[in-house]
C-alpha cells in the first residue's frame, strides 16, 4: 500500500490579509487568514502552509499574531515561512504556534543555516523552499523573493544539496504556473521527487481535481498545495467575508466579483473523495476538532 | 471535580505551543516545566519530544530529569509521552551507534529500513493506527472512542519495538513495514504520533487522558 499522500492548502498573507497573485505577483486580496485558515481545517486539510510572501522584501515578520491566532484553534500542522533570516527567527515562529518552517532566500545565500537549523530544530521541523522558473533552454533554476530574485542555481543540485545538509522537505513551486490554473508542473516535480529520499511538497498551478491526481501518479508528489482553487471555493460560498481588510494589496478583484478564468473551485472534502476513488491514500473521513 | 493542574516536561526538545493548545482545548491546565517538585506534584505528567534520542537522553541526564521521569511513572499517576518521548521510555535505540535509554520498559528503537530498497524516512505525513486488542481492546484507554483505522500525524525515522507485546495498544505499517504506533501499560499511555496534531481525533485522545486523570 503506499503513504498517504498530504493535502496543504496554501495561505499568502501581505500583511494581515490573505492575497493571492499569478506567478507569485500581482496580489489580490482575497480576505481574512484565520477565516480560511479555520474554514480549511473543519474541510480536512492535512496541514496548513502561511508564506509572509513580502517579507523577505521589506524585512518584516508579520506573521505572528496569525500564527499564533490560527494556532489556537487548528490542531494541525502549520509550516510557515517567509522572510525567515536568523535562527532566533525561526524559535520565535515556533514559540508562537508553528511546527515547521520554509527557507529560501536566506538558505540560498547561506546554505550552512540549513544544518544550523536542522540540528537545533530536527530535520523534520526545517523545510527548504525552493522557487523554480525553467528557462528558455529547459533548466530549472531557482529563484528567490517569491520568484523575483534570479540565482543561477540549478534546482536539481540545490534539492540534493540541501537534502545533504539535512532539510527534512522540499516545498517545490513552480513560479510559471503559479495562480495560472494550468495544473502543476509534472516534470519538475518528478524530476525532484525521484532524486532525493526526503518528501516534495509540489505547488503551483492547481487548476483542477485531475490536476492534483496527475503529480501524485505521474509526478510522484509526496504531498500537493493548493491556493487558489481552494479560495476560489470559499469565497463562492461565503461571498459576504469582505470587511476589515487592511487593503495592502490589490482590492479591485474582490470588488469586482470577476473569477479566476482557468481555474474549477476546488472543495477539500471532494478533492479526498475523489482521490480516494482512484485509489489514491490520503487521510479521509475526518472528525473535527471542535467537539464539546 | 477540578481537574489538578498537569505538568508538560520542558527539556528544549521540540514544539511544546501544540501540546498546551492541546491540553487547553481538554480542559487541562498545565505546567509547561523543568522543575522537579512541580513535576512531582503535578497530577499528571506529559513528555513531549521531536528531535534526536542521543541529544534527548544528554539533556535529561544533565538536568538530572532521567530520574524524575522514572519516579513519577512508579507513583502510579498518569503519563503520557509523544514521539520521543515514548523512545526514550526503551531500553536502547540504534540512532548513530547504540544510545542507552530511560530502560523503564524493555525493548528497542530501531530505524525504518528494508535490504535493498530505499524507503522515503522519515514518515511524514498521517496514517492510521489499528487496535492490537480487538474490538474492545481500546476501551478504558486513551484512545476510547476512536474509529479503528483512524488518521494520525506522524514525524519520525525511528519506531519502537517494546518487548512486552501485551502492551502493545495500537499498531500501523509504513512502506510495508509494521510497528507499534502506541503503547498502554498501567498508568502509562504513549504513543509515536502527536495527537496534538492530529485534529479532532488527537483532541479525542486528550480528553480521554483528563477523564483518566479526574479519575485517578
Amino acid at each position: 500500500m503506499s503513504k498517504n499522500i498530504r493535502i496543504i492548502p496554501r495561505l499568502d498573507i501581505k500583511g494581515a490579509d490573505l492575497v493571492k497573485g499569478i506567478h507569485l505577483e500581482g496580489l489580490r486580496v482575497l480576505g481574512k487568514p484565520e477565516e480560511f485558515a479555520a474554514y480549511y481545517y473543519e474541510c480536512g486539510a492535512d496541514e496548513l502552509l502561511y508564506m509572509d510572501v513580502v517579507a523577505s522584501l521589506f524585512g518584516r515578520n508579520s506573521l505572528h499574531g496569525i500564527i499564533s491566532r490560527i494556532a489556537r484553534e487548528t490542531y494541525i500542522p502549520l509550516i510557515v515561512g517567509g522572510g525567515l533570516r536568523t535562527i532566533e527567527d525561526i524559535a520565535q515562529v515556533l514559540r508562537v504556534g508553528a511546527d515547521k518552517v520554509s527557507l529560501n532566500t536566506e538558505a540560498i545565500k547561506n546554505p550552512k543555516m540549513i544544518s544550523e537549523a536542522a540540528r537545533k530544530f530536527g530535520s523534520s521541523t526545517i523545510l527548504i523552499s525552493i522557487e523554480t522558473i525553467k528557462q528558455a533552454d529547459g533548466r530549472y533554476l531557482a529563484y528567490t523573493d517569491n520568484g523575483r530574485e534570479f540565482t543561477g542555481v540549478e534546482v536539481l543540485e540545490w534539492a540534493k544539496r540541501v537534502e545533504e545538509l539535512g532539510a527534512g522537505e522540499i516545498l517545490l513551486t513552480s513560479v510559471d504556473r503559479d495562480g495560472t490554473g494550468k495544473g502543476y508542473d509534472v516534470e519538475l516535480t518528478k524530476m525532484v521527487s525521484d532524486a532525493v529520499a526526503i518528501p516534495v511538497i509540489s505547488g503551483g498551478g492547481c487548476g483542477s481535481l485531475q490536476d492534483v491526481e496527475h503529480v501524485i501518479t505521474a509526478g510522484h508528489a509526496d504531498a500537493v498545495t493548493l491556493a487558489s482553487v481552494l479560495h476560489y471555493d470559499r469565497l463562492k460560498r461565503f461571498p459576504g467575508t469582505v470587511p476589515n481588510l487592511t487593503g495592502e494589496g490589490n482590492m479591485e478583484y474582490l470588488k469586482s466579483g470577476k473569477s479566476f478564468s482557468k481555474i474549477s473551485p476546488v472543495n477539500l472534502c471532494d478533492l479526498k473523495s475523489y482521490l480516494v476513488a482512484r485509489g489514491i491514500n490520503c487521510r479521509h473521513s475526518v472528525s473535527l476538532g471542535k467537539v464539546g | 471535580m477540578k481537574t489538578p493542574p498537569i505538568a508538560i516536561l520542558d527539556y528544549g526538545m521540540g514544539n511544546l505551543f501544540s501540546v498546551r493548545q492541546a491540553c487547553r482545548f481538554a480542559g487541562l491546565e498545565a505546567d509547561v516545566t523543568c522543575d522537579k517538585g512541580k513535576i512531582m506534584r503535578a497530577g499528571a505528567l506529559i513528555v513531549p519530544g521531536v528531535g534526536a534520542f542521543g541529544d534527548a537522553m544528554a539533556v535529561l541526564e544533565r538536568g538530572e530529569l532521567c530520574a524524575v521521569i522514572a519516579d513519577f511513572i512508579k507513583s502510579g499517576k498518569p503519563f503520557m509521552g509523544i514521539c520521543l518521548g515514548f523512545q526514550i521510555l526503551f531500553s536502547e535505540s540504534e540512532e548513530f551507534g547504540l544510545q542507552k535509554g530511560l530502560g523503564i520498559f524493555p525493548g528497542r528503537v530501531v530505524k525504518f529500513s528494508r535490504p535493498g530498497k530505499a524507503l522515503k524516512v522519515p514518515q511524514v505525513g498521517w496514517n492510521s493506527i489499528y487496535s492490537a486488542r480487538g474490538a474492545t481492546g481500546w476501551n478504558g484507554t486513551e484512545l476510547s472512542g476512536v474509529s479503528d483505522g483512524e488518521f494520525m500525524y506522524f514525524v519520525h525515522s525511528f519506531y519502537v519495538q517494546p518487548l512486552l507485546q501485551e502492551c502493545v495498544l495500537a499498531t500501523s505499517t509504513y512502506e510495508g513495514i509494521g510497528f507499534c504506533s502506541a503503547f498502554k501499560k498501567d498508568n502509562v499511555f504513549a504513543c509515536q504520533f502527536h495527537p496534538e496534531k492530529s485534529a479532532g481525533a488527537g483532541m479525542a485522545i486528550y480528553r480521554n487522558f483528563q477523564k483518566i486523570i479526574e479519575r485517578a
